[in-house]
This record gives C-alpha cells, sequence and structure tokens, in this order.
C-alpha cells in the first residue's frame, strides 16, 4: 500500500488580502480557494496513486490542511478532483501560529496519518514564504525533494526533474521523502460532477491540537518565536509620468533614465 | 562581540553580490563569520575578508554537491554549535533562494529558532534586545516588520536588500580559514542529485540579483523579438525577465518568468515592456524601486505602478531609446 498525504491551503482570494487587529492574516474577511498551486499538489498526487494503481498496486491518497473552518472547503475542492480521504487541522488556539508551530502540527498530523510520500505544492499564495515544506521534511526526518517540473515514482524510488538557479536537475531519492511540485507539472484536471458528487461521501476528519498530541502553549501567536511589530500598507504606488509617444516616447524615456542616473 | 553566520554560495572563487549584501547586513548584528559552499571557496578568502568576515569555515567535502539540502543542514549547524560556543550567535543569514529558504526552515527546526524568509532587511533592536526583520507582504501591498523572539535568528535575505559596502575595518592579516572535517546522518545522503546539466552563462547578472532588469510580455508577438530586449539589457548591465504569458507562449526560457509562479525580482529599476501588468506579474515585481513600463495600450494595469510609462508601440520606442543610449555614452 502506497500511502500518500498531500498537503493543501485554503487562501484567501488574492485581491482580498489585509491584516486583522492582531497582525495576522485576516482569514475570516476575505472569500477564499484552495490555493492554485495546490491544484497541481493535488494533481500529482492523485496521478502518483492513479499509476500505482495500474501497476497493480494498492495506493491511499489523503489530504491535510490547516486552517479556519472555511478550509474544509478545499480539501472538497481536492477530493472532488480525486483521492480518497482528508484531514482538516482545526483549532483556535492555533491562531497566530508561526512556521514552528505549522510545520509541528502538519508533521504530527502526518505522522497520525501515516505516509511513504508527502506531496506539497511549491509555495502558498498568500504568505508565500515556501519555508513549511522544508520544515515539516526536517520534522519528519525525511528528505525534501523539491520543486518538480516532473515527478515519477518507481517502487519506493521517488525521481524529479528540476530547474535549480543555473542548471537542470534530476534528483533521485528513497520512500519515505516529501515531494514539492511547481506549475511546471502541467494542467491540473476539473474535477467532474461525478467527482463533486462523490467528494461529498469521502470521509473528512476534523482533529485538534490535543488529537495531534500538541499542548495549547505551544501554539498559536503565544508561542510563535517570531513576533510581528507593525504591519503597513506600502504607499500607493504610480501617480508617475504618463507619457504618449509620438515620435520621441524612446528619447523621452531616455531622458527619464538619464536623469535617475541609469544611462 | 556575538558572531553572525553568513551562508555563502561561492560561484568560481568569485564573492558575488548577495553574498556581499549578506555580509555588509551581518556587520550591523555582530562579527560576521562565514560557511562557504561551493567550488573555490578557499580563493574567496581575501574578498570575504574585504567584506568583513573574521572566520571562514570551509569544506570541500562531495556530499555537499551530490546530495541536496540536508548535508548543507548540517554542516551550517555544526558551524554554529561552533561559534554558539565560543561567543555567541546572534543571527544566521541565508540568501532567499529557494535553496536558501529550504536550509532555512530546516535549520530552524534543527535549532529550535525562529525563522523568517525573503526579509529586505535586517536590524539589531538593542530595545528588545532581538534581531528585527522587515519583509514585503501580499505582493507588496504591505511592510511588516517582525522580531524574532528565539534566536539564533535564521534570516534568509532577498537581493538588494542593502547596496553591498566594503568593511571600513578590514584587519590586516585577513579572515582565519578553518575547514571542517564532517560527519552526516544517513538522513544527509537519501536524495541524491543523479543529473545536472549546467545551463550556458547568459554573460547577464543573475535576474533575481540584478540592479536593472528589462522584461518582456505578449506585446512582444513573438520570440524573435526578444533579442530587442535582450540589446538594451545589455547596455544597460541588466538582466532580461520574461511574463507568465510570453513563458507559456513557448517565447522565452521558463527560468526567466518573473511572477508569482516565478522570479520574484527587486532591482532598482525595472523595465516592463508589452507587458499588461496582471496580478501575478506584479506580485513578482512591485516591490522594484523605480518602475517604467511601455505599453500600447494605455488602460493597461501596469501604469498603475510605473514611475514613467511610455504608450505606444514598443517596436518603434524601444529602438529609439537604444539608439540614445548609445549617443548618450
Amino acid at each position: 500500500m502506497l500511502r500518500i498525504t498531500a498537503l493543501v491551503k485554503y487562501v484567501p482570494e488574492l485581491t482580498d488580502r489585509r491584516f486583522a487587529a492582531d497582525f495576522t492574516l485576516d482569514r475570516d474577511a476575505a472569500p477564499g480557494r484552495l490555493s492554485e498551486l495546490d491544484e497541481h499538489t493535488a494533481e500529482q498526487a492523485i496521478s502518483l496513486a492513479e499509476a500505482r494503481r495500474a501497476d497493480g498496486g494498492e495506493a491511499e491518497l489523503t489530504y491535510l490542511t490547516m486552517g479556519p473552518p472555511s478550509a474544509a472547503d478545499a480539501l472538497r475542492k481536492a477530493l472532488s478532483m480525486g483521492g480518497d480521504r482528508a484531514v482538516h487541522v482545526l483549532d483556535p488556539a492555533m491562531h497566530g501560529s508561526d512556521a514552528q508551530a505549522t510545520s509541528l502540527a502538519l508533521a504530527s498530523a502526518i505522522k497520525r496519518i501515516g505516509y511513504d510520500v508527502v506531496v506539497c505544492g511549491m509555495a502558498s499564495t498568500d504568505a508565500g514564504l515556501g519555508l513549511v515544506p522544508a520544515m515539516v521534511a526536517e520534522r519528519l526526518q525525511v528528505p525534501q525533494i523539491s520543486l518538480a517540473s516532473s515527478l515519477s515514482l518507481n517502487g519506493d524510488r521517488v525521481t524529479i526533474e528540476r530547474d535549480s538557479q543555473r542548471a537542470t536537475e534530476t534528483i533521485e531519492g528513497s520512500l519515505p521523502a516529501l515531494v514539492s511540485v511547481t506549475d511546471r507539472t502541467g494542467e491540473a484536471r476539473y474535477p467532474s460532477f461525478k467527482g463533486i458528487m462523490a467528494a461529498k461521501k469521502k470521509p473528512l476528519q476534523t482533529w485538534s491540537l490535543g488529537d495531534l498530541g500538541i499542548a495549547e502553549a505551544d501554539a498559536g501567536l503565544q508561542a510563535a518565536y517570531t513576533k510581528v511589530l507593525s504591519a503597513t500598507p506600502r504607499p500607493p504606488r504610480g501617480g508617475g509620468e504618463l507619457v504618449t509617444d509620438e515620435g520621441d516616447g524612446g528619447t523621452r524615456l531616455a531622458g527619464y533614465l538619464s536623469a535617475r542616473k541609469f544611462i | 562581540m556575538p558572531y553572525v553566520l553568513v551562508v555563502a554560495e561561492i560561484l568560481d572563487g568569485s564573492v558575488l553580490k548577495p553574498v556581499q549584501e549578506l555580509l555588509t547586513l551581518a556587520r550591523r548584528l555582530g562579527e560576521p563569520a562565514v560557511m562557504a559552499l561551493g567550488a573555490g571557496a578557499a580563493g574567496a578568502a581575501e574578498a570575504l575578508g574585504h567584506f568583513g568576515a573574521s572566520h571562514i569555515f570551509l569544506t570541500e567535502d562531495p556530499v555537499l554537491d551530490d546530495y541536496i539540502v540536508v548535508p548543507k543542514v548540517e554542516a551550517i549547524a555544526h558551524v554554529a554549535a561552533i561559534l554558539a560556543e565560543r561567543g555567541g550567535l546572534v543571527a544566521v543569514l541565508l540568501a532567499a533562494t529557494p535553496e536558501g529558504k529550504e536550509l532555512a526552515g530546516r535549520l530552524a527546526v534543527k535549532l529550535d529558532s525562529g525563522v523568517i524568509a525573503d526579509a529586505t532587511d535586517v536590524a539589531l533592536s538593542h530595545e528588545l534586545g532581538s534581531v528585527v526583520t522587515t519583509q514585503s507582504v501580499f505582493g507588496g501591498a504591505f511592510t511588516v516588520q517582525a522580531a524574532v523572539v528565539r534566536g539564533p535568528a535564521i534570516v534568509a535575505v532577498k537581493a538588494n536588500a542593502v547596496t553591498p559596502e566594503p568593511s571600513p575595518a578590514v584587519s590586516q592579516v585577513g579572515p582565519q580559514i578553518e575547514k571542517l572535517a564532517l560527519e552526516f546522518s544517513d538522513l544527509a545522503t537519501t536524495a541524491r542529485v543523479t543529473a545536472r546539466t549546467e545551463r550556458p552563462p547568459s554573460g547577464r547578472p543573475e535576474l533575481t540579483d540584478a540592479t536593472v532588469v528589462v522584461s518582456g510580455g505578449r506585446g512582444l508577438g513573438g520570440p524573435e523579438h526578444f533579442s530587442l530586449l535582450e540589446h538594451l539589457a545589455d547596455q544597460l548591465g541588466a538582466a532580461v525577465g520574461a511574463s507568465r504569458a510570453a513563458v507559456d507562449a513557448g517565447w522565452y526560457e521558463h527560468q526567466f518568468q518573473v511572477g508569482q509562479t516565478g522570479k520574484t525580482v527587486s532591482p532598482q529599476l525595472y523595465l516592463a515592456v508589452g507587458i499588461s501588468g496582471a496580478i501575478q506579474h506584479r506580485a513578482g515585481m512591485q516591490t522594484s524601486k523605480t518602475i517604467v513600463a511601455v505599453n500600447k495600450d494605455p488602460e493597461a494595469p501596469i501604469f498603475e505602478l510605473t514611475d514613467f510609462g511610455v504608450i505606444g508601440d514598443l517596436f518603434t520606442v524601444i529602438p529609439q531609446l537604444a539608439e540614445e543610449i548609445d549617443q548618450r555614452r
């Protein structure tokens, strides 16, 4: 049995992001969705399960998320694409958790689910710092085989291709492992009507910190190792000079750049 | 004075701008020590000393090149422990590249420390007694200041966070070099690089480090017209970028994509040519210091960001700009 756990995130829509009074991301005010990048996570996880079953093996795909009650929508969306079940880590005490507490909760849940391969996206589309997968991998003591533009599984060997800073690389590792995938892995499938109906019947469990054996004191704003001091809206940009080219657009642009010593 | 550990990727013995920037920032926090990774690191000692490094830790173990992430984390943690014992360690600074952020994340768990990624500034708050970082979040819409209350602070710093400056006080004897003999865990050798094809160098600066970036989008109309931008980029000493639309159309390589799912850039000057300015693109360039655009559509959202915009045909405006640059030099 190949046990796949896919980490997905529910994020506020791109245009509706703001801070609450305690400098946490206001996740209640804005409508949200399954992160666009995690559609690729779901797609690749489903493909791994399908490939294993096509080879006559067994596979089980569990989605995992952490977030407010509405985050369950992201799990249902992923389940409508495919996969078997989902786990939602939901606890008010998690509010304001930093990357440390987030990775602790996710790693604890992954251990409880049981796993051979953990699939996640390249970053979230809200905070977008890209720290959590590495931190989860360290807590699980598995390699992180990251930023795959393609991946394949052969027995307990996982192989990916990726574009690093200066080279194209092939990375090979053994399971258990954490793999992160980019939007270069290909289009994510659309949920079919049948898939949407089936998703409603798939098991979705909700776990609290207590279920994961994590003390409330070790989560949330109070426990955070980083403390936000201020969040300031950036002064609006623009209001700059806008000229219409009347045969001298390039010259005027050169004048602007020259005055600022770029030329 | 406590130490600050700078994780420096050395390329063929040279100290590239991102490392110079990290050392410039590190001097504000404490005494800079360097964990030098990469080929020819020994040859970079003098240049690192020039930017204030007092100690340089070296290893030439091939495990660091052949396996990803974990061996480097173990090497950095090893040096962090040495420095903590010698005089205290206030922070570890890394470049906020994809690899740098992975190292930062794993290291933070290993050292049980606070971690910040994509910092655009780092300082020491004597009042708080902690490292304070600045980040630009939500595609540049907010500036966030945060204190790392459990140290050593692990901070992945974005390129162009500071103008690199040589240290005013460079020791006559140069930095002290220490070679490491490392023993790696079994975990360190579980993810191996089985093939690596280096891309031919473009001769231009790295997109994420560049002081000037010239980017092209759908308005270019086809791959052949990117040569216009490459020529301009070479005149300006710039890197060339591309919008997702141009990359998805196959006109320019993915490694040059600027935007949410590509690279995030923060140069002194960003020149957007034939780019409408979709929100995904803006998320990757909005923090550029000066933004200039050429687009034939006066309604293009990119003009909401620009310090100077030209509404016009890029195929006449850009060649004219290039000619002007030649004449002014």
